[in-house]
């Protein structure tokens, strides 16, 4: 009572104080993001036209770049928490949450949306096609090929990738030398894949015939000094596509074996020990204890490398650039794209790859979101 | 059904010797708890017996067969374990028929002994549940039910009770005692708890540091400790214990120790006549320190002068905490008692069940 009172009475005495701090405050919550809006630019204007030495620049962009987005949520917080509460609340999550969503639209969405247009136009994105890009995807015999070697990548690469994975990671994890055997399955996937690619060319390598000449290859290697003759490994159809799958079989099975271990590691002991007195033999625990308790990691890793698979490029560019019945989708968009200019048979096919990755994201994203604790 | 024998069994993990020279023969339809404070022995010892581990030497005997090389599928063993062990994919009646599904017994017969054991257990509306969606004590029963429609010779139980709330402990206690004179098969249950191990076993082994201390019945260990170590383990709370020395004088043995100045009654005097002028120690139970007033008639009572410590009330009864010289102890007196903190007052001891140990040696005198 007594405090409304004494508001009533400064209130009565005080319209015009009460619209001058308001009016402040409506000042100060202009000026101070415009006062930011301008430090930033400042900043950007003098990074792109500076002619300071280098490690003046470095330094200015990395206290510019990471304070301007301190600055930035700051200011914008420091904004909405003026506002009524309800509104705060409200409000508050998308300061935060904003700017990544913005930064996907722009990265994301918006070249997704490009593309599509681009992919109902023709060559030069000049006239309006209709589907004739996507009759081009699904009918072309250069597609098709692709098209089955893609499947192939997709079901034998990460068939083995996974199960040797999973082999590796339980049977390691009874070794006593486990930390070499992993240590020796992850190297690879230190390895690029174009620096795979020449690793493996090598190990494929066929010099031809002719008088005098020297196979270099380990493969042609090993079968020459069996008494074989070399072969010219990666032009032979279809095995070729197999030769190259086992290049990212053993650049991915790291991977695999890696997360595969530590979900192996986190099943308890006990868990195993009670299905030995139970009577189960090591097969039988293996595929009814063992498998079951790490399903979720091993549908993670699994739609992972199928997503993998079906975007795979680099292998195939590096090594026959898609020749020999080699080529897979990813390549062959590169191909239109970059060597035929085709912008809108290229963003037909990239389309054509994002439709064939969306249920298998979306399947991923699901279990991750179902996955609970035992 | 089968006896188990632990005949020189040794395990030892590196320079550790987890199990020493254990030699224990357990009849058909016993219960037999090994007790002992953690990292005795105890659980390595039933491990041993699972086939979990492998013993480093001597034999381990079910029935007439010697086991140290049969897999533990082929023990015709069950295990409840301390954490349960569940498998979590599976429902509960999956989780109990696993083991029977394995050993290829017909379909109607799993559901008739599943159905059976969690009829006893209680568990029968639970059948179609994931572990995760139980409660402690439903999986601790579902664990036990695994066990039991396997109708193994032999029963293990690995502290099974750790992971339950005291409530749920006393109450899951009586149902496994119940469980054995039902199924009337060996149990062999480990725990480090020894209100458990004299409440369920019909014998009880004391391990510590890997060394069998004695077995014995509930009773006889409690009355007739052969060592410190079993002294002190069995009880709740432990024995008395006062480091003293035997002297004699007036033709009397007395047990000597700072303010503490016990005479030996002349009955037993032979006995402890060698220890003259030896170290030992003298051990009384708290409950048999009286208070002088609600003292029983006709025990042979000892005066001993204390002050009084700390003061818990229970209820039944009250423990008094006292001090004497440098000796303190613990007595557990007649509720009726009044007793004030650094209040001197005069206990007895009732001589008739004091233990004296030699000191060297550890080991009772008597």
């Amino acid at each position: 009572m007594e405090n409304s009172m004494g508001d009533k009475s400064k209130g009565n005495g005080g319209v015009g104080t009460w619209l001058l701090t308001n009016l402040g405050r409506i000042l100060i919550s202009l000026v101070v993001p415009i006062g930011l809006f301008v430090i930033l630019w400042q900043g950007f204007m003098f990074l792109r036209d500076s002619n300071a030495p280098q490690l003046v620049l470095v330094l200015v962009a990395i206290v510019w770049g990471v304070g301007g987005v301190a600055a930035l949520f700051w200011v914008t917080n420091w904004l909405v928490e003026k506002m009524p509460k309800e509104w705060t609340r409200r409000i508050q999550p998308f300061v935060f949450v904003g700017p990544a969503i913005a930064i996907i639209a722009w990265f994301l969405f918006i070249p997704v949306i490009r593309t599509l247009i681009l992919s109902f136009q023709n060559d030069i994105s000049n006239a309006w096609v209709g589907f004739a890009n996507y009759i081009f995807a699904f009918t072309d015999r250069v597609m098709l090929d692709a098209f089955r070697n893609n499947l192939l990548w997709l079901v034998f690469g990460t068939f083995f990738s996974v199960s040797l994975g999973l082999v590796i990671a339980v049977l390691a994890d009874r070794s006593r030398y486990e930390t070499v055997y992993k240590v020796l399955i992850f190297l690879p996937m230190a390895i690029s894949f174009v620096g795979a690619g020449v690793i493996w060319k090598f190990i494929y390598a066929y010099q031809g015939l002719g008088v005098g000449i020297q196979e270099i290859g380990l493969l042609n290697g090993i079968v020459v000094a069996m008494g074989g003759t070399a072969q010219p490994w990666l032009t032979q159809a279809p095995w070729n596509n197999f030769l190259l799958i086992i290049i990212m079989v053993w650049l991915q099975t790291g991977f695999a074996m890696v997360i595969i271990s530590s979900a192996v590691k986190g099943i308890p002991a006990e868990l195993l020990e009670a299905a030995r007195v139970d009577g189960a033999s090591e097969f039988k625990i293996f595929f009814s204890i063992i498998i079951p308790s790490i399903s979720g990691t091993l549908i993670t890793v699994t739609t992972t490398i199928v997503i993998f698979s079906l975007k795979l490029f680099d292998v195939v560019y590096v090594m026959t650039g898609g020749n020999f019945g080699t080529n897979v989708i990813a390549n062959e968009f590169y191909l239109q794209r970059f060597t035929y200019g085709n912008a809108g048979r290229a963003s037909a096919i990239a389309i054509v790859l994002l439709i064939a990755t969306l249920p298998v994201m979306i399947y991923n994203l699901r279990q991750f979101n179902e996955r609970r604790a035992f | 059904m089968a006896s188990v024998t632990f005949d020189h069994v040794y395990k030892r993990f590196g320079d550790v010797i987890a199990v020493n020279d254990l030699n224990i023969q357990i009849e058909d339809k016993e219960f037999l708890v090994l007790v002992g404070p953690s990292g005795c022995g105890k659980t390595t010892a039933l491990r041993c017996l699972a086939g979990l581990e492998e013993i480093s030497d001597g034999r381990i005997l079910i029935g007439d067969q010697v086991v140290n090389d049969v897999a533990p599928k082929d023990r015709d063993i069950a295990m409840v374990f301390q954490s349960y062990a569940l498998y979590p994919h599976m429902s509960v009646y999956d989780n109990m028929a696993f083991g029977l599904k394995l050993r290829k017994t017909p379909k109607t017969e799993i559901d008739n002994r599943v159905k059976k054991a969690a009829d006893i257990l209680g568990i029968g509306h639970l059948l179609d549940r994931k572990p995760r969606q139980l409660s402690g004590g439903q999986r601790q029963r579902v664990a036990v039910g695994r066990a039991i429609v396997r109708e193994p010779k032999v029963f293990l139980f690995d502290e099974p009770l750790s992971n339950l709330d005291a409530k749920l402990r006393v109450e899951t206690r009586a149902n496994i005692s119940k469980l054995h004179q039902q199924l009337q098969t060996t149990f062999i249950y480990v725990t480090h708890d020894q209100t458990e191990a004299m409440t369920m076993a019909s014998r009880i082994a004391v391990i510590n540091k890997g060394l069998l201390q004695q077995i014995d019945t509930p009773q006889t260990l409690y009355d007739r400790p052969d060592n410190l170590f079993v002294a002190g383990f069995i009880g709740s709370p432990a024995m008395n214990f006062f480091p003293a020395k035997m002297n004699k004088s007036d033709g009397k043995l007395f047990v000597d120790g700072g303010t503490l100045h016990i005479e030996i009654p002349d009955d037993r005097m032979t006995i402890f006549a060698p220890f003259e002028g030896k170290d030992v120690i003298f051990g009384i139970r708290p409950e048999d320190i009286h208070n002088p007033q609600f003292a029983p008639p006709g025990i042979d009572a000892q005066p001993v002068e204390a002050i009084v410590d700390v003061t818990e009330l229970m209820g039944n009864e009250i423990f008094v905490y006292l001090k004497s010289g440098e000796h303190s102890f613990v007595a557990r007196v007649d509720p009726r008692s009044r007793y004030h903190f650094d209040e001197k007052v005069q206990m007895v001891f009732n001589m008739d069940n004091m233990h004296i140990f030699d000191r060297e040696t550890e080991k009772a005198i008597r």
